[in-house]
């Protein structure tokens, strides 16, 4: 029979739809190793941000920035009471741009600017603004993005950010051996599947990640291909792809053989490439999950969804190989990964599934009777583990060696313990942390 | 143009001062704010957060509530959240969006304490404000609701604006109490660091009060008017501590209030020394800092203080310009690590962590302000 686990855990067999918890108040987790925008704009070369928002809306971010020893990349306008009272909201916006840039050292390629939910609230005519803006400062270009985390309806700051950023990116002649990946914090890993398939066929794949100027960062608009692989950077790479008139494909990592095998077939059908051996690779995965087994045995396992946009498919892979996985830690289910919830609803319906912003669990214990291993650093924090995976959205894991390579993480998390105090509260793991 | 900020980050806001000023409490504090923005309190200016737990949450306030006025959902939110972790009151905190369609938290409260029966209580924030207000009318609130009159106790006093974001380490509460009880006080309350919030209920006992920050200006003002409990500002560092415990006395004898963090110095035109943060701990060390140096020294406050705490030659200060512009010419400047991009060439920066400024970044070399030794300042060692 199926327990009822309370107001901010359900089990698999519970559950009934995507959206697993009701919205109540939220609490936040000292777990920060996921990027935010200030993270995901330093990626574009020699940029510069600013941010025109209330002072205690600005702090999270002009910290950010300050942990990752980037405040010269990074400047504020503060918007203060008085300039909603008297309506000046966007001539302090448009002062305080210009302000910032007449002050500046020396002029910067590209400023990405982050008006916030004030602004749209007010009706602040941000096009005007930015018009005027390129008038007098007609070597710059101004990347559009928002900080308004209040709209649902409208795309969410960091899905923006994602598309927005390549937005400078020009029109240029395709170079076919020339493959970009966009809307991604993290690069293939070098043995990933992506870059070895990519390889057969000699093309070259390159990433912001691998851009040191902004020149070398406009130069990906003359990949042949676009390619994305994280589910919060599609919508900006097909869109990109759209403005440039290349091609789009959307690859996003998963833990399901079947999937990636799809995927693979994708990309080697779109460039003529040779088919990988995927019986092979199959058994190789077998063979490293066995492996995983032998050291971790049947130990609880709690899964987040930090870790990687696919914990469900995670969780059935584990299960189906033997792993006693225990909990997953996430607050919905991506779409993507319906099939997966399905999967566990009836296979595996004892398994918990837990929020981890609901008000409940800032007074939960933090601790378990049995040595856990936890894949996430959120899950890591709830059970109280220093063994655990970590990694955020996937890291570079990708295909066949993105499965191999997370039961290697897997298998070095449960032999060495981390000191989960000094890492999980660092922000934006792979990031500078100056803390 | 004082709204800008090219290099040297942002203070913390009022919403996170209140909270500061209630993490210890045992109460619920409700920030009535997207997901996003405002819940990052924990992660810069909380040290606290990883290791005691303290019921802060955020709404998650999405734009379809805010425009068309869906209060009922915060409310049955609130109440449900309250009913489920049985806080001892609940606070309220505002952010841009409601300050903007101008929620009635006043209203809301009260349904809030009629459906659950735990005192609920509005903090005026809108995050538009820095740490210095937010924590000030957190701590007002405090008093007006649960402190009540009962006799003056002889020899007793309270620590008033304690919160790490102006003492920065854990520990620095004991060492300001060890400071009261050496200067012949039993202390009645620290608000809040340390205290529960039945102790901060007695305050009302206390023969004066100590005020250590500038958070804590506008409770002992108000203690003051409901209570007539004196007041004196000042933070014990290094030889104005002798000072600041002689004025605790004189204060509790003749019941007048007194501001040596303030008072104790020259007050001389241009220092060559200026000492940039909140003036309370800035005007103390300064103190000590003029006693212990034999120079004069000045303070700079870039924060929302009241501008009684402001000494002649002292000056309030806004934004980053505004600090520049008044450290030219000093020939030491004593203020935050972050602070480093605009000091001039020619004049040497001690840096001192502030949290209020420098959040996490500063933890490692975070220190006990009252433990500063001002002689090693001359070393550039604090």
């Amino acid at each position: 029979m199926l327990k009822r686990l309370g107001p901010s855990a359900v089990t698999a067999g519970e559950t009934t739809s995507a959206a697993l918890f009701p919205s109540r108040l939220e609490f936040n987790a000292p777990v920060h190793g996921t990027w935010n925008i200030v993270h995901i704009g330093m990626l574009v070369p020699e940029a510069h941000q600013i941010y025109v928002c209330a002072l205690n809306c600005m702090r999270g971010v002009v910290l950010t920035a300050a942990e990752m020893g980037a405040l010269d990349r990074f400047s504020c306008v503060v918007l203060k009471e008085e300039d909603i009272t008297r309506g000046t909201v966007e001539q302090v916006t448009l002062d305080g741009i210009r302000d910032v840039l007449h002050r500046l050292p020396k002029l910067p390629p590209c400023v990405i600017v982050f008006p916030v939910c004030t602004h749209l609230f007010l009706g602040v005519p941000m096009g005007r603004v930015y018009r005027q803006l390129e008038e007098e400062f007609p070597q710059v270009d101004f990347v559009r993005a928002y900080m308004d985390p209040i709209s649902k309806k409208r795309l969410i700051p960091d899905k923006r950010l994602r598309k927005v950023m390549y937005d400078p990116l020009p029109p240029a002649e395709p170079d076919p051996s020339l493959v970009a990946l966009l809307g991604s914090e993290f690069a293939p890993d070098a043995d990933s599947d992506l870059r070895t398939i990519l390889r057969s066929g000699d093309l070259r794949l390159r990433s912001i990640h691998d851009c040191t100027t902004y020149e070398e960062f406009l130069g990906l608009s003359r990949a042949g291909t676009i390619v994305s692989v994280f589910p919060s950077g599609e919508w900006g790479a097909r869109r990109t792809a759209e403005r440039l008139g290349r091609p789009h494909l959307y690859l996003p990592a998963t833990f399901d053989y079947d999937k990636i095998e799809a995927q693979e077939e994708r990309l080697i059908g779109h460039f003529g490439l040779p088919r990988p051996d995927y019986s092979a690779e199959r058994a190789s995965c077998e063979e490293e999950l066995a492996r995983t087994l032998g050291v971790v045995g049947d130990a609880p396992i709690a899964i987040d969804a930090v870790v990687h946009p696919r914990p469900l498919e995670l969780a059935r892979l584990l299960l189906e190989h033997g792993f006693n996985v225990r909990e997953v830690y996430l607050d919905g289910v991506n779409e993507e990964e319906a099939d997966a919830l399905d999967w566990l609803r009836e296979n595996a319906p004892e398994l918990e599934l837990s929020s981890t912003i609901l008000p409940d669990l800032r007074v939960a214990p933090r601790t378990r009777a049995t040595k856990t291993l936890a894949i996430g650093p959120k899950a890591a924090w709830f059970t109280g583990t220093g063994h655990f995976v970590n990694l955020v959205y996937g890291g570079g894991l990708w295909g066949f060696a993105g499965v191999r390579g997370m039961a290697r993480l897997m298998r070095e998390a449960w032999e060495t313990e981390k000191d989960t105090r000094d890492i999980v509260p660092r922000k934006g793991l792979g990031c500078v942390s100056c803390i | 143009m004082r709204r800008t900020n090219l290099i040297v980050p942002t203070y913390t806001g009022d919403v996170s001062g209140a909270c500061s000023a209630l993490f210890e409490l045992g109460g619920m504090v409700v920030i009535h704010d997207p997901s996003g923005c405002n819940s990052t309190y924990n992660t810069h200016d909380e040290t606290r957060w990883y290791d005691q737990d303290s019921l802060i949450f955020i709404t998650g306030l999405v734009e379809r509530d805010a425009i068309l006025g869906n209060d009922d959902k915060l409310v049955a939110d609130v109440v449900d959240a309250a009913r489920e972790l049985s806080p001892r009151f609940i606070a309220l905190c505002n952010s841009p969006i409601p300050f903007i369609s101008g929620t009635d938290f006043a209203a809301i409260c009260r349904l809030v304490e009629r459906a659950c029966h735990i005192p609920c209580f509005y903090v005026r924030t809108n995050a538009m404000h820095d740490y210095v207000v937010g924590a000030g009318n957190a701590f007002e609130q405090v008093a007006r609701r649960f402190v009540d009159e009962a006799p003056v106790r002889a020899g007793t006093l309270n620590i008033l604006g304690a919160t790490p974001l102006d003492l920065g380490v854990a520990g620095s509460d004991a060492t300001l109490r060890a400071f009261a009880e050496d200067a012949g006080f039993e202390v009645v309350s620290c608000w809040a660091m340390g205290s529960t919030l039945d102790e901060l209920a007695r305050a009302a006992e206390a023969e004066v009060n100590l005020v250590v920050s500038a958070t804590g200006l506008k409770v002992a003002q108000y203690l003051r008017e409901r209570f007539g409990t004196p007041y004196v500002t000042g933070l014990p560092v290094g030889a104005f501590a002798e000072r600041l415990a002689g004025d605790l006395r004189r204060a509790a004898r003749d019941g007048q209030c007194l501001w040596p963090h303030r008072d104790a110095r020259a007050q001389r035109g241009r220092a060559p020394w200026a000492l940039v943060g909140e003036p309370i701990a800035t005007g103390s060390l300064a103190s000590a800092v003029e006693r212990e140096l034999g120079v004069d020294a000045r303070v700079l406050c870039p924060l929302e203080a009241h501008a009684e705490l402001i000494g002649a030659a002292d000056a309030l200060v806004e934004g980053e310009e505004g600090v520049a512009e008044a450290l030219r010419g000093a020939e030491v400047v004593v203020a935050d690590e972050l602070y480093r991009p605009i000091v001039g060439e020619g004049t040497r920066l001690v840096a001192l962590p502030h949290q209020a400024l420098s959040g996490r970044n500063g933890w490692k070399s975070a220190q006990d302000p009252t433990r500063v030794d001002v002689r090693a300042l001359l070393a550039g060692q604090a």
